[in-house]
């Protein structure tokens, strides 16, 4: 767990782009953009039809993650390399799902598709062919999952940090700005909460700050890391970003990431609810 | 009421109902290198950030193929901060309910 483990850069996936161990794999909530042009030998994983259960609200199985690497071509030795739009915050998401199911080296490329746009880097069309593997995956790793009775245990006791943004912790708006904010439940946050943004922790161009600049922002929010902490946000995405800054880049191991998050909290019936900043 | 295909900059809001959303939307343009006319091509790889009164950042989405983009925000001061390879522009704008916010932003 370190920024070297865990993180690549552009220039990076750029010399390892027809390395047989490495796969690269786009992982988004819109995957037409991978069709419009990725970077070259990535494959796609959509973040709903390919990593969500459907039927139930959960993470898809075990036998279903080891079906979906298998026939992607992913092995268990393969060194997995994740990005996406939304500033990562999918691609986050399926890094914590990885390590979830046990995946020994995933790594996140640093900035994402964002930064390699901005960089004027190459996108193709062309979708690889992998030959399958028997990807096996372990049993789901649970210290780094919150559930519900384990965050309104927490109320008062552990860290909680809501990574909303401020409008969205106060209970201006119900979810991020280019959906539509259009929701069953109710707006606000986890009472004791602190809200400190997913966006803190990244440059404007999708990168994230400095492991200085990264403790500044928890530390200086009084986040003792000392103690138990549970991230949320509204959907688990942007929370497993920052998952994985606590967890990954800072190396802070008692973290769990809240995937049921706002959308689960704020639609239980006789849960404690605050609003405003 | 804004029509499909008519609409200067967004996208068009054909099954948006404006009466509940605050909808800030536009479109990007490059401005050609001899002129600032507003009639430069669509910026497709551009990024469109939405910022709150205060700077925090609250949304972003990628500019489609035809350089648009749109939010749906509250009522109230924001700022658009577009990127796109070798650019970088700040536009502050006003939404409200009701009306959409369509702009069109030139890099």
């Amino acid at each position: 767990m370190s920024r070297e483990t865990s993180l690549v850069t552009a220039d990076w996936v750029a010399q390892n782009l027809n390395n047989p161990k490495v796969v690269i794999v786009e992982v988004d909530e819109d995957t037409t953009l991978y069709a419009q042009g990725h970077i070259e030998n990535a494959i796609t994983f959509h973040w709903r039809e390919d990593l969500q259960d459907g039927l139930i609200r959960d993470l898809i199985s075990k036998e279903k993650f080891e079906a979906l690497l298998s026939k992607s071509g992913i092995s268990n030795d393969s060194t997995v390399i994740l990005y996406g739009g939304n500033n990562n915050w999918f691609a986050t998401y399926a890094f914590w799902y990885f390590k979830v199911y046990g995946h020994a080296d995933v790594r996140l490329l640093d900035g994402g598709r964002k930064r390699w746009e901005l960089d004027a880097r190459a996108f193709v069309t062309e979708v690889p062919v992998r030959t399958a593997t028997r990807y096996v995956a372990k049993e789901r790793d649970n210290s780094i999952r919150a559930f519900r009775d384990e965050v309104v245990a927490a109320i008062g006791t552990k860290n909680i940090v809501d990574v909303r943004s401020p409008a969205e912790f106060s209970g201006e708006l119900a979810a991020p700005a280019h959906l539509p904010q259009e929701s069953g439940q109710i707006k606000g946050h986890i009472p004791t909460a602190k809200n400190i943004p997913w966006s803190k922790a990244a440059n404007e161009d999708g990168t994230f700050k400095s492991d200085a600049e990264l403790k500044e922002i928890y530390q200086g929010a009084g986040v003792d890391l000392s103690k138990d902490t549970i991230a949320y946000c509204r959907i688990g995405e942007r929370s497993a970003f920052s998952w994985f800054v606590l967890h990954e880049l800072l190396g802070v191991n008692n973290v769990k990431n809240y995937d049921g998050s706002w959308t689960e909290y704020g639609s239980l019936v006789g849960v404690p609810v605050a609003v405003g900043a | 009421m804004r029509t499909c295909g008519a609409t200067p900059g967004g996208p068009s809001l054909d099954g948006i109902d404006l009466s509940k959303q605050t909808v800030i939307q536009g479109q990007v343009l490059r401005d050609g290198s001899s002129d600032s006319v507003p009639n430069g091509a669509a910026v497709t790889n551009g990024h469109v950030r939405l910022l709150d009164a205060d700077g925090e950042f609250t949304a972003e989405v990628p500019t489609n193929q035809e350089g648009q983009f749109r939010f749906f925000a509250a009522p109230g001061s924001w700022t658009l901060v577009v990127q796109a390879p070798g650019a970088r522009v700040e536009k502050k704008i006003v939404a409200a309910q009701g009306a959409p916010t369509d702009v069109v932003i030139h890099i």
